[in-house]
């Protein structure tokens, strides 16, 4: 004889090795206690190896459902040894409980596996085939835009106005003072960082020509592109994508409007309305560092280096950099809307387009840019 | 202790419910009783959804108390609000499975952060569950990959996951066809009786309200509060008040 006590339950096991079992439980079978009931109860067929085994549960005060489930399973375990199981002294009420527990349901397996394990080469099949599937979907976005862009420009009064301002102001507007401190950061860095250099030299006066001219040619659009891809590319993909799993995109499509038409076309205009915007000031406010290094630490007057400044500036650089900040512009908006279009499924795809619309992004700021040069260098022979 | 169907486990004493400067209900009260299914109707916007969440603690009221358990939960501080919440289910209007797991973790979240038990337990008393509202098998389904009932249900499952001692239900059949519905009827009062939870359902389904409801109160916008209360058959059958008459019978004013 055996008697043991928890929390919860009292157990007590009666008879001999060998021959029949009888299991008497009382008190609480309950989710507190389901794990040590749990083992208990197997521990017996194994440790007693019975004839039959009779569990006697006319003591129970409460059950739920894991303490049925501990019932069921010591049943099915008893089926599965050959041990003939016996419930007894369940009261009205328990029985019930018992009864909705499906026992065929505990044993059968899920209708698919856990997560479907493939093959490495199946994996980077898969991996293409989506890769594919999102290079033409792009595609076909980019088609769907430049349609509407034309549409749109075509017919200027079918723009919703209203809503490139609310988005100008959004990119553009409140983006202004990151795209501002962290371009003045960078013009003070680049100053301070060659003044060393050319400072051994005595060529001083040469660091308003480097932090100009790298300003304006690269670094100025490319910082201000990726900052606006984090700020509003982001919020773009964001909230087309919560649309869309709102069923709001399908709203507007059943009331007639296009949604692209609707929903891009506004904020693409709007970016490339402010990011050129945006470009220029970043250009200024790297100036304007390189300025104060100029001044506090290689001991030139402002009047020389706004000089020198502005000669180093070419009409030509500050065209193309304008040319690129719009096309930037226009990669950057279009990626943030064809991943809010592309969101399938709840939550966790609106997160998952955000974040691939930044990256997809900066990406395409850099190939775009890589382009530009090779193409300029050629234009500019 | 009361026989079992009368002692009064949830009480609701002089409830004001407010948004802002907007009174919703004012000076409502009622109680619950153990192992009852009891329902709370009344026409769209009259503060329905309102009072369930000040019934489960997620609002607090302007005045008046809600007793769970002998519990104030409007002046109880967080931890002993937790520890009541843990014998609460909540199935909400819209089903708020979490859309990026599985069935299965869905189900398991409850019963990871509530117990210390390992996973395999966990993942038996997850079948069982799933079990229980027709789901067997559907584990590492996604709620994207079902039905509206089947989320309903599965919904249901999680909710159910620690065994509550009561059961809150805001509007379960909206949204579900007559067959589905009917269904769900089946298994909620399967349950109830089986597992003796208290279930407070709030809903405006005629249906489901003869066939399932013990007792009910109906607020009604223009009181800002309770118009009727009692079993549904009575009501239709003997109320003399027309919004009940018209709620019940189905008549517009
Ligand atoms: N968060 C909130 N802030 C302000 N007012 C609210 C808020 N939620 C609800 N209300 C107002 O409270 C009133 C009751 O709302 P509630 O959602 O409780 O209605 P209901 O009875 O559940 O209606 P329905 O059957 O349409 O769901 C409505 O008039 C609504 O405008
Ligand atoms: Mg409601």
């Amino acid at each position: 004889m055996a008697a043991m006590n928890h929390s919860g339950y009292r157990m007590t096991v009666e008879g001999t090795a060998g021959e029949e079992a009888s299991i008497r439980l009382a008190g609480r079978l309950a989710l507190e206690d389901l794990r040590p009931l749990m083992a208990e109860l197997r521990a017996i067929p194994e440790r007693m190896k019975p004839r039959r085994i009779a569990l006697d549960v006319s003591g129970v005060e409460y059950l739920d459902s894991a303490g049925a489930l501990a019932l069921i399973k010591m049943e099915i375990l008893c089926g599965s040894l050959g041990i003939p199981f016996e419930l007894l002294g369940v009261s009205e009420k328990d029985h019930g409980l018992l009864r909705l527990i499906d026992r065929e349901a505990q044993l059968r397996p899920p209708l698919r596996p856990e997560s479907e394990r493939s093959d490495i080469v199946a994996k980077l099949g898969d991996r293409a085939r989506r890769q594919y599937r999102d290079v033409l979907e792009i595609m076909s976005f980019v088609g769907e835009l430049v349609a509407a862009l034309a549409f749109c420009l075509a017919h200027p009064r079918t723009v919703r106005w209203e809503e490139v301002k609310f988005y100008m102001k959004r990119a553009g507007a409140d983006g202004l003072p990151i795209v501002a401190l962290i371009s003045l950061l960078l013009g003070l860095i680049m100053a301070f960082m060659s003044s060393l250099q050319l400072k051994q030299f005595g060529a001083n006066l040469y660091v308003a020509n480097l932090v100009t001219i790298a300003m304006v040619r690269e670094l100025g659009p490319i910082m201000t592109a990726i900052l606006v891809a984090g700020r509003s590319g982001s919020a773009f993909a964001a909230e087309i994508g919560t649309m869309v799993v709102n069923d709001e995109v399908n709203a507007l499509v059943t009331m007639g409007f296009d949604p692209v038409r609707f929903l891009a076309v506004p904020k693409v205009l709007a970016a490339m309305i402010v990011v050129p915007i945006l470009t220029v000031y970043a250009d200024v406010f790297a100036m304007l560092g390189g300025l104060i290094v100029g001044v506090t630490g290689l001991d030139l007057t402002a009047f020389t280096y706004i000089q020198q400044t502005k000669a180093s500036i070419r009409v030509f650089d500050f065209a193309t950099s304008l040319a690129k900040a719009v096309v930037f512009a226009m990669l950057i908006s279009g990626i943030g809307c064809q991943r809010g279009f592309q969101v399938r499924g709840g939550a966790e795809g609106v997160g998952t387009s955000t974040t691939s619309a930044v990256v997809s992004a900066i990406f395409l700021i850099i190939v775009a840019d890589s382009a530009f040069a090779i193409m300029l260098h050629y234009v500019r022979q | 202790m009361a026989p079992p169907g009368t002692e009064p486990v949830i009480i609701v004493e002089g409830l004001t419910a407010r948004y802002g400067e907007v009174t919703i209900l004012q000076d409502v009260s009622f109680e619950v009783r153990r192992g009852e299914r009891f329902m709370i109707l009344g026409g769209s916007g009259c503060g329905k959804s309102t009072l369930l969440k000040h019934m489960i603690g997620l609002l607090r009221p302007h005045a008046g108390r809600v007793i769970i358990n002998g519990i104030d939960i409007t002046r109880a501080d967080e931890g002993t609000l937790h520890r009541v919440r843990s014998r609460l289910g909540v199935l909400f209007q819209a089903d708020a499975l979490f859309g990026s797991m599985s069935l299965a973790e869905n189900v398991a979240l409850p019963l990871a952060e509530y117990t210390d038990l390992p996973p395999e337990l966990i993942r038996e008393i997850v079948r069982m569950k799933l079990g229980l509202v027709n789901l067997a098998g559907y584990e590492n389904h996604m709620p994207s990959e079902l039905s509206g009932g089947m989320r309903k249900r599965a919904g249901l499952a999680r909710a159910m996951a620690l065994d509550p001692m009561f059961l809150f239900f805001d509007e379960p059949w909206a949204g579900l066809d007559p067959v589905t519905a009917a269904e769900l009827d089946i298994l909620i009062r399967s349950l109830n009786e089986g597992t003796g939870t208290t279930m407070v359902f709030v809903t405006q389904e005629l249906a489901s309200i003869f066939s399932l409801a013990q007792r009910v109160i109906m607020l009604h916008r223009d009181v800002k509060g309770i118009i009727a209360r009692g079993a549904p058959q009575e009501l239709r059958a003997s109320s003399t008040d027309p919004r009940v008459n018209h709620f019940f019978n189905r008549r517009a004013d």
